[in-house]
């Protein structure tokens, strides 16, 4: 099977996929590195809440995000795959799964203002 | 004839001999597979978020709950543990795509070696796993709940630390034994009775007056959890009903229940995957040993058993963020 030896849209492109491997590997860690650093240290101006949620919990989520990606398209060699294939497997998953989120999240805010916001002690 | 030849030819079009959109069938069931799988998790993780935002003012904090690190007692460190975990999984998951790559060369030694690292990786996760859970199940603090089923923590009002049942509950005499099938109605069963008693925990609060209780209940502005004052503090304490060590099904001393019901859940589906993922990759690296994919002529096997390793990592590369991290 040719293997596509170029990541992050051709700026990097390695000799085997050997070596693809182990660049795949230090990119994964030290994005993991710094959401462990992040989780640690908790820098305060990141603490402010964007769109509704915490700066930091936005940059965990994208860094999470970004390391799926790689998971798949480089150690789940999807990017090896035929573009059609890749599609009906993650198209599904990109339509259902943020859907599912929008549906639930949005109903649990609602709950917990009628929880707080009601006549009714929840807490005692 | 002619088409029952063609039909011999094809004979193993459903047994995986065609390859549509340039994968073998079973590879793409194994996609399959994951996709289902993928949409089960994310069923659990967003499940967890709506419990996560319906009470989205008092859930527990992760760095106070999992703070513990082999061979370091008593010293808060919180996220070490689990960033260790997970470099050891993604570890696993490249010493599991090089055992792939080799396999397409043909190198069944290196697709043993790099197999067996793979299966050392995924049991050494499998546990920690196991030894976070312990950790969890058993506590570490102590907690009082009331009849509402809201956590009492105890904190120094000095420090603002944690203070652990132990240090500060009274002795009262008691004639309450724990009730057995042996000693008592035989097809009732008791819970384990707590170390201390309701009234002992109330009597030893009483008694020290640097004690305070923290509640559930985040402040928004500072993100921390509130801790009340004497006053309050002692007329939360007399509405407790429950003395709670570590975790069970039932009740936690971290908060709210539902959160020690979800990490139960999801990490435990996820460490079953792990598990039957070393099972699996097992069975593999002994077909490999025995040299059944040097005669079959292709190691796809080992492509489709690191196809569902690697699906394992993924999965706890969202766990490890919405539990621990978030």
């Amino acid at each position: 099977m040719a293997h596509k030896l170029s990541i992050f849209r051709g700026l990097l492109t390695f000799k085997s996929n050997e070596q693809k491997i182990w660049g795949v590997l230090i990119f994964l860690s030290i994005i993991t590195a710094i959401e462990v650093a992040f989780g640690i240290i908790k820098p305060a101006f990141l603490l402010t809440p964007v769109l509704g949620m915490k700066g930091l919990n936005w940059i965990f989520i994208i860094l999470t995000i970004v390391k799926a990606y790689y998971i798949a398209w480089d150690f789940m060699h999807l990017r090896d795959e035929k573009r059609s294939f890749t599609s009906s497997i993650v198209l599904p998953l990109l339509i259902l799964i943020p859907y599912l989120i929008f549906i639930l999240l949005i109903e649990a805010d609602y709950i917990y203002n009628v929880m707080s916001d009601g006549f009714l002690s929840w807490n005692f | 004839m002619e088409a029952t030849t063609n039909l011999v030819e094809n004979e193993n079009v459903w047994g995986g001999g065609n390859k549509p959109l340039n994968a073998s069938y079973g590879k793409m069931m194994m996609w399959f597979f994951i996709v289902s799988d993928a949409l089960t998790f994310s069923g659990f993780l967003v499940a967890y978020g709506f419990s996560r935002f319906k009470n989205i003012d008092s859930w527990p904090i992760a760095d106070e709950v999992f703070f513990h690190f082999p061979f370091l007692h008593g010293i808060d460190a919180p996220m070490y543990y689990v960033a260790l975990m997970t470099f050891i999984l993604i570890f696993s998951s490249v010493t599991m795509v090089l055992a792939v790559d080799a396999g397409h060369k043909m190198q069944k030694n290196k697709v043993a070696v790099y197999m067996l690292l793979t299966i050392i990786g995924g049991a050494v996760f499998v546990g920690s796993q196991a030894w976070e859970w312990k950790n969890f199940i058993k506590g570490e603090y102590g907690a009082l709940e009331t009849k509402g089923g809201q956590i009492l923590q105890f904190v120094s009002a000095d420090s603002g630390e944690r203070v652990a049942l132990s240090s500060f509950a009274a002795s009262q005499a008691t004639d309450r034994a724990q009730h057995t099938a042996d000693n008592g109605l035989w097809y009732m069963d008791e819970a384990t009775l707590p170390t201390y008693t309701v009234a002992e925990v109330q009597e030893g609060f009483l008694a020290n007056s640097d004690l305070r209780v923290k509640s559930e209940m985040i402040d928004a502005e500072t993100g921390r959890k509130i801790v009340f004052d004497r006053a309050a503090s002692e007329a939360k304490i007399a509405q407790a009903v429950h003395v709670v060590e570590g975790a069970n099904l039932i009740r936690n001393e971290y908060g709210n229940r539902l959160f020690a019901d979800f990490f139960f859940f999801i990490t435990g589906f996820h460490g079953f995957h792990v598990l039957s993922g070393v099972i699996i990759n097992g069975i593999i690296f002994f077909n490999v040993l025995v040299g059944t994919y040097e005669r079959r002529g292709h190691y796809e096997m080992v492509e489709k058993v690191g196809l569902y390793w690697h699906f394992v990592d993924l999965v706890w590369v969202f766990v490890f963020t919405f539990f621990y991290l978030v």
